[in-house]
């Protein structure tokens, strides 16, 4: 410790190459940060999934329909405490571009299926009492701006025509993570008011009592409903969203090469940063040795120096990246889980850390192996 | 008087290690810009390819995509009693009404199921689409349960060789044909009979999703677009071909711009840090070299010059590594979800020669951005002070 403000001392002799460094150092937390935000938010949901939930869709795909009379054969199943149901509207507020996902939603059982949204007793009350009402997350509603009681159109793609709801509730995730851009309604009101596809639902969402024997409910779920008109296809809601993932494309493959390229050439700044500090200060580290400091006390301080350029720069980036994900999705609704965990916020900082190491363990070897007659032989 | 470029390049030479170290930042940011660009304008290509110019879609009025459309088959009749549709030589009007739904099939690669498009069509899409090939095989018999699979499923998907039987809906399907567009979105899709599809997903009979139908002449558009629409029968839109099809694209395509420009534009600045921290290094280390040029009767303004071209140069050859790098990439297959039709959508990367010279811009502008205020800094070097260090 005693030695800190001698470190700090020798940073501030360049000025600008301690900027410099900082700043790219930075820079490349900064988007270490961001793509590990657009990791997670491309992944969305696997990570919030709930482990004691199945998703029950149709066999030939999702967009094909399951019949109402589900509900009640999947609740009388081992292992289920709750079966609930949505369906996917489609619809257009306004423009295209303003897209969020409309559930019709079974009211009487979602809630107490999806306990991750909160929202308080009255609204949810006064939604219930309301046919044409619906529920909207916290991040849409402040896009749009939405109040309670406001009255929304939307114009139907799958459901033909103009339709209108009412806010009565608001509701927000319990944790960061939880996607809030969802908006429901009743699908009592979806199903007296289309034309066609009256009694059939999108998918049904199950909850069971043990989330171990999941594997085997999905496999006796789908039992049961083989060799009907309407067969099933039953996962965890986990490889439900992983699925979903997965058909992004190897997203996770591609954020990766490119952390990698800016870690490497991170890496390389820094390195040669520091090995320029070094070699021009060859007689100073000379005259530190005459007076009698060790070589490790040489090669802690240039390891230090590097570390500590490393760690104000990794903080810095860190913490704009956070700014910048607090502001909210660049692409308007595209990546509803722009979020970054404090997980992934320790991870940069410790990768910030070993860059700095890295970067110094050559400078610091070629300090600590100098000797003193050839380094004062440059004065 | 300039000062000659070869004393730049072998300066250049002579401090290799901190060049090279801008040289690879310069070259990662370019390669990563060119690499999102090229994979957005895949994305785009791969669709917009899919419409031809003689082409129109026509789809329920208010639908966004084929997949929330419907037409009736007195309608498909009407559209093609229009004066405006090409006729095949058996005088049959030029359109292909077709049924699109999705099956959801294991992926080769991950083992998960995919959301794959099948169309229901008739032999006639042949006609309608002069672009569409069969690679291998033949063309399905109407009334048979037959596939002809896109040459991108084929490769994309599990158990779709020529010959093999896949079960859709509880009916087994033979895969008798591979077609090809040239890379197209069709080349994703299965096609098959538009009546046993119907059945085989409890549809009803004569209701299709789209029409598309070819224009005798493709000045043609307006005039059957006013024809159909103010027909009291009909509740349609009509597009062209290609102007749906990029619509389609829009929002990935968009997706993948904005986070490759953020994520481009964030190296960038990294990469100017890094390009100023060689070039004031550079200037340090040189200050007697360029107080000496100065006391030679070189001006201000050449020196500016001079190391300005210098960092252009290395940030130059960074941006060519960097096109080098992504190269390879050209024609690359990959995978995504397409959220307007809900769908998986194989593309192909798309490396071009007006992207790549975006791509020795973007060095150059950050060769210029990372050389000024070094160039400066060396001009304004007082040139007593500087050759007294001596």
């Amino acid at each position: 410790m005693k030695f800190l403000p001698f470190i700090l001392r020798n940073l501030k002799r360049k000025k600008t190459r301690t900027i410099l460094t900082v700043g790219s150092i930075a820079v490349a937390l900064f988007l270490f940060g961001l793509l590990v935000t657009i990791e997670t938010s491309l992944n969305a949901g696997v990570d919030v999934a709930g482990a004691d939930r199945l998703v029950v869709r149709n066999r030939i795909s999702l967009i094909q329909p399951l019949p109402l009379s589900y509900q009640q054969r999947l609740r009388q199943m081992d292992h289920v405490t709750e079966a609930t149901h949505a369906s996917w509207f489609g619809g257009i507020y306004q423009d295209e571009r303003n897209f969020f996902p409309q559930f019709a939603v079974d009211t009487q059982t979602y809630r107490s299926v999806f306990t991750e949204f909160v929202m308080p007793d009255d609204q949810w009350q006064s939604f219930l009492g309301d046919r044409e009402g619906a529920v909207v997350g916290k991040s849409t509603a402040e896009r749009f701006k939405w109040n309670i009681g406001d009255r929304i159109p939307i114009k139907g793609t799958i459901f033909q025509g103009a339709w209108e709801f009412n806010i009565r509730a608001i509701y927000e995730g319990k944790t960061a993570e939880a996607d809030e851009t969802q908006f429901w309604f009743h699908y009592d009101y979806l199903d007296e008011s289309r034309q066609w596809g009256k009694g059939l639902v999108g998918w049904y969402t199950v909850k069971i009592d043990d989330p171990d024997s999941a594997v085997d409910v999905a496999a006796a779920i789908d039992e049961r409903f083989a060799n009907s008109a309407w067969e099933s296809s039953t996962e965890t809601e986990k490889a439900f969203a992983a699925g979903f993932a997965k058909q992004i494309g190897n997203i996770r493959l591609i954020v990766l090469s490119i952390g990698a390229v800016v870690l490497f050439t991170l890496l390389l700044v820094t390195g040669s940063a520091m090995a320029t500090a070094v070699r021009e200060r060859v007689p100073e580290l000379g005259v530190l040795k005459t007076l009698g400091f060790g070589d490790g006390t040489v090669l802690g301080l240039v390891l230090a120096e590097s570390v500590l350029i490393s760690l104000v720069g990794g903080g810095l980036g860190i913490g704009m990246a956070k700014l910048f994900t607090l502001s909210g999705d660049p692409t308007r609704g595209m990546l509803p889980f722009f979020y970054l965990g404090p997980d992934a916020m320790a991870l940069g900082l410790v990768l910030a850390i070993l860059v700095g190491l890295m970067a110094g363990v050559i400078p610091a070897v070629t300090a600590m192996r100098l000797r003193i007659v050839d380094a004062l032989r440059r004065v | 008087m300039a000062i000659p470029i070869s004393y730049n390049i072998r300066s250049v030479g002579a401090r290799w290690i901190n060049a090279v170290v801008s040289v690879l930042g310069v070259a990662g940011t370019v390669g990563v810009f060119l690499a999102m660009l090229a994979m957005a304008r895949g994305f785009q290509a791969t669709l917009i390819s899919s419409g031809s110019p003689d082409n129109v879609i026509v789809l329920r009025a208010g639908a966004d995509s084929e997949m929330t459309s419907a037409v009736s088959l007195d309608q498909v009749r009407i559209i093609g009693d229009a004066p405006e549709i090409a006729r095949s030589s058996d005088g049959a009007p030029l359109v292909s009404p077709e049924v699109v739904v999705i099956g959801a099939f294991p992926m080769i690669t991950t083992g998960t199921d995919a959301n794959v498009q099948i169309r229901g069509l008739s032999e006639r899409v042949l006609e309608v689409r002069p672009r569409v090939r069969i690679a291998e095989g033949r063309f399905f018999q109407p009334g048979l349960a037959e596939l002809v699979v896109g040459a991108n499923a084929v490769t994309t998907y599990r158990g779709f060789n020529l010959g093999e039987t896949v079960e859709i809906g509880g009916q087994d399907w033979r895969v008798v044909g591979v077609f090809s567009t040239d890379g197209s979105a069709f080349d994703s899709e299965l096609w098959c009979d538009s009546v046993l599809l119907n059945q085989t997903f409890g549809r009803s009979d004569n209701v299709y999703q789209s029409v598309t139908a070819r224009l005798k002449s493709r000045d043609d558009f307006t005039s059957l677009k006013d024809t159909l629409t103010s027909d009291p029968r009909m509740t349609v839109d009509i597009t062209g071909e290609q102007a749906y099809y990029a619509k389609q694209s829009q929002a990935v395509s968009m997706l993948i711009r904005v986070l490759g420009f953020l994520v481009a534009f964030v190296m960038a600045i990294g990469a100017v840090f890094g390009a100023l921290n060689t070039m004031y290094s550079a200037v340090a280390a040189r200050a007697r070299e360029i107080a000496t040029l100065r006391a030679l009767g070189f001006g201000g303004f050449s020196v500016v010059t001079s190391f300005v071209l210098e960092s252009i140069f290395i940030a130059l050859v960074g941006g060519v590594l960097g096109c080098l790098a992504v190269l390879p990439l050209n024609g690359f297959t990959a995978g995504t979800m397409n959220w307007q039709t809900f769908s998986h959508l194989a593309f192909a990367f798309k490396v071009t020669p007006s992207l790549m010279i975006w791509g020795l811009g973007f060095a150059a502008l950050m060769g210029l951005i990372g050389g000024l205020l070094p160039a400066l800094r060396a001009a304004r070097m007082p040139v007593a002070t500087a050759l007294r260090e001596l």
